[in-house]
């Protein structure tokens, strides 16, 4: 039973991270109908971003929940730069162009961050400072739920929220969903939609740097490549729940989650990325709309 | 210098801040997390800042001196000049002797180079097979193939298998690797055949990666990561033969090959099966209206393709001697898209000379073969961007109606 719990919060940890991944893909999607291939390498560098700006700071002595803020801030901001700048140059060029031309350019611009990533840092495996305190009060838990598992949760659950609420509530995120629905009504009513696409790609890679920053402080390792296997999973996990749909993203994400910790701890851990490769062509197979997604007829 | 004008200058100026800002934690920056050291390497910044302003510049002067020339055409003050036209190609005349000379050459390529020079061109020579394959796939069906790498694997464990298991020999396996090849290509197609674009492009990488962990983690079938060894290279009637000519014996089997493929994918792209699969990159829906099934269709693009992937693959095997499941990366079918969009997507020239320029450019510009990776992104990028088409574009074949 105690194994189960155990496995349960694991599931429930990478669901969460998988999350934060998974909602830069789908409102990528949302509003402009491609996926970003290019999303899973934000969270690399938002993770190799945290690395190099935690250690700088933790020489220069700051305190440990500073030095936390100062780079989840950093991480976030130079991702979400980045972000802007792949829609910039691989994305906006293409907008008209035949649906193959920005996939092309979106791998291509993957491939690109991932050896510039290589080529200006290393390629070997870097370790990656615990960021997070342990907490007193959950040391008789220890086995079942560490602390970072638990900010994990809670961070996550927080930036989920906070998005959730202002997609619904503030002026950028009515653009945003008005965008969604109809791009030309939207420049019509005097949206800027330009401004709203790069806007998304900044909050999503923000996202996935976040995502990235706590991933890192729990594994306790970061490499280049980390972002391509993430950036598969997290995909996974937006098509489950049905791309373009947020709270299908999130429910995507769980279940994913808990699934490949479950087979992992109960049957084999050689084939945990299998699992999720399968059951990604298993849905796309049979259910392409997701869970939670609508299926869409195309009208000629 | 005159045509720049100062908000260039200033787009300039900011385009490098901008990137001197992206890139300073990334590319100044260097931390040792075990001994807390930090390298400081401020002389990327500056690079990045010139290069990225520089670049702009570059762009907008181009872009200032084409408007100009079109400006002084309309107003009749110079004659539109012809541009290289790509057809002048199709006059017997020229491309005769071109291919004259280019047939000559690769004949008499190991006469003249060295057989470490041989190796590479063989290897450059096996891409070639490999982007023609994807080709049909990608350019002709117009179907993004991101997990073609999957099928070389098919049939390069499928030689090593079968050579270690049942010793049969290389041109017993041949035909097989292509028929497996086929096989798998078959199974990907039936499982995707509902999906297009996006979602067909992740399933596809989804399937290569299953293809590789299986292969990298059912130790009792494949041996895992350490791979198969010993595997024989192609044999002639049962001669013996020195290393060295059993490489430049290879070279011209990987000729006679790459010709083999030329001559049927191009019989291929003009047959009936050709123009459906044109028509179906057009539009899916158009397509199946003017009566083509689409299934068929599909099935018959991946199955074609996977078959050049699979015969690749067992000459990749006999070549190295030595397969492992680390051969099989995703990135090999990146650079593999990259040959057939650099080269023109549906061209076969234009894929014999991405081929050509992808693998032997780094071989032999040893100084940039570190920035391989970095480039073969950038140029999926500005290909899409600059030029979609590719370096050779393809000239559709046209029709007239004789009355």
């Amino acid at each position: 039973m105690e194994y189960f719990i155990e496995l349960l919060f694991s599931g429930l940890t990478r669901g969460s991270i998988y999350a934060l991944i998974a909602l830069g893909y789908t409102m990528v999607y949302g509003i402009i109908g491609l996926i970003n291939f290019a999303h899973g390498e934000m969270y690399m560098i938002g993770a190799f971003t945290a690395l190099i700006v935690s250690t700088v700071l933790s020489i220069h002595g700051l305190p440990l929940p500073a030095i936390l803020i100062l780079t989840g801030l950093a991480a976030a901001v130079w991702a979400g730069a980045y972000g802007y700048t792949v829609e910039r140059l691989a994305y906006r060029p293409l907008r008209n162009a035949p649906r193959l031309s920005p996939l092309i350019s979106a791998i291509g611009m993957s491939i690109f961050l991932q050896n510039y990533v290589l080529l200006a840092q290393t390629s070997d495996f870097q370790p990656f400072p615990a960021l997070i305190p342990d907490v007193a009060f959950l040391e008789p838990y220890a086995a079942i739920i560490g602390s970072t598992d638990l900010m994990i949760l809670i961070v996550s659950a927080l930036t989920m929220g906070l998005l959730t609420l202002g997609i619904k509530f503030t002026r950028i995120g009515k653009a945003m969903r008005a965008t969604a629905q109809d791009q030309k009504m939207a420049l019509l009513v005097g949206i800027n939609v330009d401004r709203i696409i790069s806007f998304t790609f900044v909050i999503g890679a923000a996202l996935a740097a976040i995502g990235g920053l706590l991933i890192a402080s729990h594994i306790g390792q970061i490499n280049f490549f980390i972002g391509f296997i993430a950036g598969i999973k997290a995909f996974t996990a937006a098509v489950l729940g049905g791309i373009g749909s947020i709270p299908g993203a999130v429910l995507g994400s769980f279940i994913l989650g808990l699934t490949e910790s479950f087979a992992t701890g109960y049957v084999s851990s050689d084939y945990e990325d299998v699992f999720a490769f399968s059951l990604l062509v298993l849905i796309l197979i049979f259910r392409p709309a997701g869970l939670l997604g609508k299926a869409t007829l195309e009208k000629v | 210098m005159a045509l720049l004008t100062r908000t260039d200058l200033r787009q300039a100026l900011l385009t490098g801040l901008w990137f001197m800002f992206l890139t300073f934690p990334l590319l100044v920056i260097k931390v040792n997390p075990i001994e807390h050291t930090v390298t400081w390497r401020w002389a990327n910044m500056l690079w990045v800042g010139v290069a990225s302003s520089g670049i702009v510049l570059a762009c907008r002067l181009v872009r200032a001196r084409r408007t100009a020339r079109q400006e002084r055409i309309r107003l009749g003050m110079e004659q539109t000049a012809k541009g290289w036209n790509p057809s002048v190609l199709r006059q017997p005349v020229f491309y005769v002797p071109l291919l004259g000379a280019g047939g000559v050459f690769f004949l008499a390529f190991p006469a003249l180079f060295s057989t470490y020079q041989v190796n590479i061109m063989t290897t450059a020579l096996m891409y070639v097979i490999l982007g023609l394959g994807l080709n049909i796939v990608v350019g002709v069906a117009g179907l993004l193939d991101l997990g073609y790498v999957a099928f070389y694997a098919v049939g390069a464990y499928a030689y090593g298998l079968l050579h270690l298991h049942f010793g049969l020999g290389f041109w017993t396996v041949l035909p097989l690797g292509g028929l497996l090849g086929a096989l798998f290509g078959l199974l990907l197609g039936f499982s995707v055949l509902r999906l297009r674009g996006d979602y067909l492009a992740i399933v596809t990488l989804g399937f290569g990666e299953i293809i590789r962990l299986v292969l990298e983690n059912w130790s009792e079938f494949s041996r895992g990561p350490s791979g198969i060894a010993n595997i024989a290279r192609p044999g002639l009637f049962g001669i013996d033969m020195s290393l060295d000519a059993s490489i430049i014996y290879l070279y011209y089997l990987m000729i006679g090959m790459v010709l083999c493929t030329v001559f049927v994918v191009n019989r291929l792209q003009n047959s009936r099966i050709g123009r459906a699969w044109y028509a179906l990159r057009e539009d899916e829906i158009a397509c199946q209206a003017m009566g083509i099934d689409k299934a068929r269709t599909k099935l018959t693009a991946f199955a074609l393709g996977a078959t050049w992937a699979g015969m690749a693959g067992v000459f990749f095997a006999a070549k190295t001697t030595f397969i492992n499941p680390a051969s099989f990366t995703f990135l090999e079918s990146a650079i593999i898209l990259c040959i057939v969009v650099l080269g023109g997507m549906g061209s076969i020239a234009g894929v014999i000379i991405g081929a050509l320029i992808l693998i032997l450019l780094p071989e032999y510009l040893r100084a940039v073969a570190d920035y391989r990776m970095l480039a073969f992104g950038a140029v999926l990028v500005v290909m899409m961007i600059v030029r979609p088409q590719g370096i050779v574009a393809t000239v559709r074949r046209t029709y007239t109606s004789s009355r």
